[in-house]
């Protein structure tokens, strides 16, 4: 403990600000905000779980849905109380070996993750072998490949009838507790030798096996943590919406995380955090374009349902095209930083 | 090894490919109790959805063969011109084969359009921006799609003349399956002369091999990337003309299941490879109608059967079956 300093305390000051401002407004806010607010920290963790492998380690996996329908499944298995089962599951009832376990929500989100890994595991050892393009199209046949055996196995995920009456979270501190937690880990891991590792393979490979990288030891083991993350947040996920279908995990649901992380900058936490805010702020902000609109008492016909999502993905290509780096490009929010920004502005004043 | 014996001989390699499938089916139908009748049914049925894989299939493989991306819109390329079956049937009153020539002069269209709006500002981007850019001009065309048409399904309109039903002996199917795999035999055998023999094919087949030097030698790399998006959005008009005779039935996201099989097939096949791809549709759409038909209980499982047979493939034989494996330039 020598080195504390005034920049941990800082560190640690702004983190229990966000726990407190959390629990505050938990009381505070009405139900609709509280719950835009719970999906952008649930969004900001499945981020950073994807950023971690296509960010930071420069792979190119597009199985987050996958993982988080892992996570959902076992919280809406194990949280929904025994009594409420059977109601559900009428056409084919309850494997009798799982109808009756009842686990805290918490346990269930920990017991999601670790199925998840285990699966990205099992997965990643002959994948990971892949590269590029094809990772990418491997990962997500296997998370059509998960949501396929979910939608089959009836007597375990109600096939595709999905569960319902999954006890709701709407509990903002627990959300962002879990969300500062996922970012603290993430952020010891990247600093740590392992994260130099990583960031080691993103920049060359062949560079990073010759200075005794053991290529597969790391790309799994950051494939297997962000799946841990993904099942966490997907389990998270599903107790937000409180019903879990396997349509909710169709693999374009990854997409949203992709548009997050390139959004936010590939290889930064922070922007991924930032962007997960403004994406899911500004989605339910566009809102505004799917009502019929009326401007000086005439009808703009342009304003139907749908139009919202042609503006969202015209601005997805627009930053795909146009701002490459995203909002942070590899850079993270310091207090260095923070510190410097005045700095810069005086100099301009200088320059004048 | 096994490709370069596959790819010195193809013809026969294509045979002893059927063979060996034509086989596994007999096989299991002896098994499976199933007549002979049935069985014929099944293969016409797997054979034409194998051919409509095959055509889309083609889309993907000659552009990754040239840009060595994927294009994740093709299958919306697909999607785009079944409604413009759609609407030229209903809407404007056309007979079959004018919407048919119609669809296949408009859908290009749209593929240029995204191949100069999404693809060429990021030509010499890295690989991962060029695949985000090509998810977003798919999600965006699919959103278009929903915004324009609605996200109900719209029937496909009916055209007795490919869906008339013609019993030969106790063997019943629809005009439109002989008609599918005719169609992709004729386009596949004038595309492989096309790249073979025609100037154009030849310098295609240089852009692919490298473009720089294409472009040193004189070639015009655009116009050939151009190309070749116009030559897939057709293969993806007839197909997707014939899939809504098939299976009526338009939803703005029905595009994106066949898509990936496609492209599946691609990879299974050796993406580069036009034959490959043709090979690797017939694989997949036969044995997903052969396995919902030989082992019901598993009939959930058929969109799964893709997915397993690209994971094997690319643990096995990572280049398809007919690429040949690629040294990693250091």
């Amino acid at each position: 403990m020598k080195n504390i300093n005034g920049k941990t305390v800082l560190t640690l000051g702004v983190i229990a600000f966000t726990l407190i401002l959390a629990f505050i407004l938990n009381g505070a806010l009405d139900s609709y905000v509280r719950r835009i607010l719970n999906l952008c920290a649930i969004y900001a963790i499945i981020s950073l779980s994807l950023n971690l492998v296509n960010g930071f380690t420069g792979m190119f996996s597009l199985g987050q849905a996958g993982f988080m329908a892992i996570g959902a499944y076992a919280v809406a298995i194990f949280t929904v109380p025994a009594e409420l089962r059977a109601s559900g599951f009428y056409l084919e009832p309850m494997m009798p070996l799982l109808a009756n376990i009842e686990l805290p929500l918490i346990a269930a989100l920990l017991l999601g993750g670790l199925l998840a890994a285990l699966v990205a595991f099992v997965i990643g050892f002959p994948v990971l072998r892949l590269r590029g393009d094809y990772l990418a199209i491997a990962t997500l046949g296997f998370s059509e490949i998960i949501r396929i055996l979910f939608t089959n196995m009836q007597s375990v995920t109600n096939g595709a009838l999905g569960i319902k009456n999954v006890p709701q979270l709407s509990n903002m501190f627990l959300i962002y507790l879990a969300a500062v937690i996922t970012i603290a880990l993430l952020h010891l891991l990247l600093t740590s030798s392992y994260g130099r590792a990583l960031k080691a393979i993103r920049e060359d490979e062949i560079v990073a096996e010759a200075m005794g990288i053991n290529l597969l030891k790391h790309k799994l083991a950051a494939f297997v943590i962000s799946a841990f993350f993904a099942g966490v947040g997907g389990g998270l996920y599903g107790a937000l919406l409180g019903t879990v279908d396997p349509k909710n995990f169709i693999f374009t649901l990854t997409y949203n995380f992709v548009l997050i992380i390139v959004l936010g900058g590939l290889g930064s936490i922070s922007g991924t955090v930032i962007a997960s805010f403004i994406i899911t702020i500004g989605m339910e902000w566009l809102r505004f374009f799917d009502e019929p609109l009326k401007l000086f008492g005439i009808e703009i016909l342009i304003f139907r349902p749908g139009l919202r999502m042609v503006v969202f993905s015209v601005l997805l290509m627009v930053i795909v095209l146009f701002f490459q780096k995203g909002i942070m490009g590899q850079r993270e929010i310091s207090f260095d930083m923070l510190r410097r920004i005045p700095l810069r502005f005086g100099k301009r004043r200088e320059d004048r | 090894m096994i490709g370069k014996i596959f790819r010195n001989n193809l013809t026969s390699a294509i045979l002893v490919i059927i063979l060996i499938l034509l086989a596994i089916v007999f096989y299991a139908a002896q098994i499976g109790h199933m007549e002979g009748p049935v069985l014929l049914q099944h293969l016409v049925n797997g054979i034409s959805l194998g051919s409509l894989f095959a055509l889309i299939a083609i889309g993907y493989t000659m552009v990754y063969t040239i840009l060595s991306m994927i294009n994740f819109a093709h299958s919306d390329i697909f999607m785009i011109s079944l409604y413009f079956a759609f609407f030229s049937i209903t809407v404007f009153n056309m007979p079959w084969v004018l919407a048919l020539i119609c669809v296949a002069a408009a859908t290009p269209l749209v593929g240029l359009l995204i191949e100069r709006l999404a693809y060429r500002p990021l030509r010499g981007a890295p690989k991962n921006s060029v695949l985000i850019s090509a998810i977003g001009a798919s999600f965006l065309l699919e959103n278009a799609a929903t915004y324009l048409f609605g996200g109900r399904p719209k029937a496909f309109p009916d055209i007795p003349a490919l869906t008339r039903v013609i019993s030969v002996g106790s063997v019943n199917f629809q005009v439109v399956s002989i008609v599918i795999p005719i169609i992709t035999a004729a386009i596949l055998v004038i595309l492989i002369n096309f790249i073979h023999h025609a100037k154009t094919g030849v310098a295609m087949r240089a852009v692919a091999k490298d473009y720089e030097i294409a472009r040193v030698m004189g070639v015009n790399v655009n116009g050939i990337i151009s190309l070749t998006f116009i030559i897939g959005s057709v293969l993806a008009a007839v197909g997707g003309f014939m899939w809504g005779a098939k299976y009526p039935g338009v939803t703005p996201m029905m595009g994106v299941m066949p898509g990936l099989k496609c492209f599946v097939a691609a990879v299974v096949g050796g993406i580069g490879d036009i034959n490959g791809a043709v090979i690797g549709g017939f694989i997949l759409g036969l044995g997903e109608v052969l396995i919902v038909a030989l082992f019901p209980g598993i009939s959930g499982y058929r969109d799964a059967f893709a997915f397993v047979v690209l994971i094997v493939i690319l643990l096995v034989r990572p280049s398809g079956i007919l690429g040949s494996p690629v040294a990693e330039k250091v």
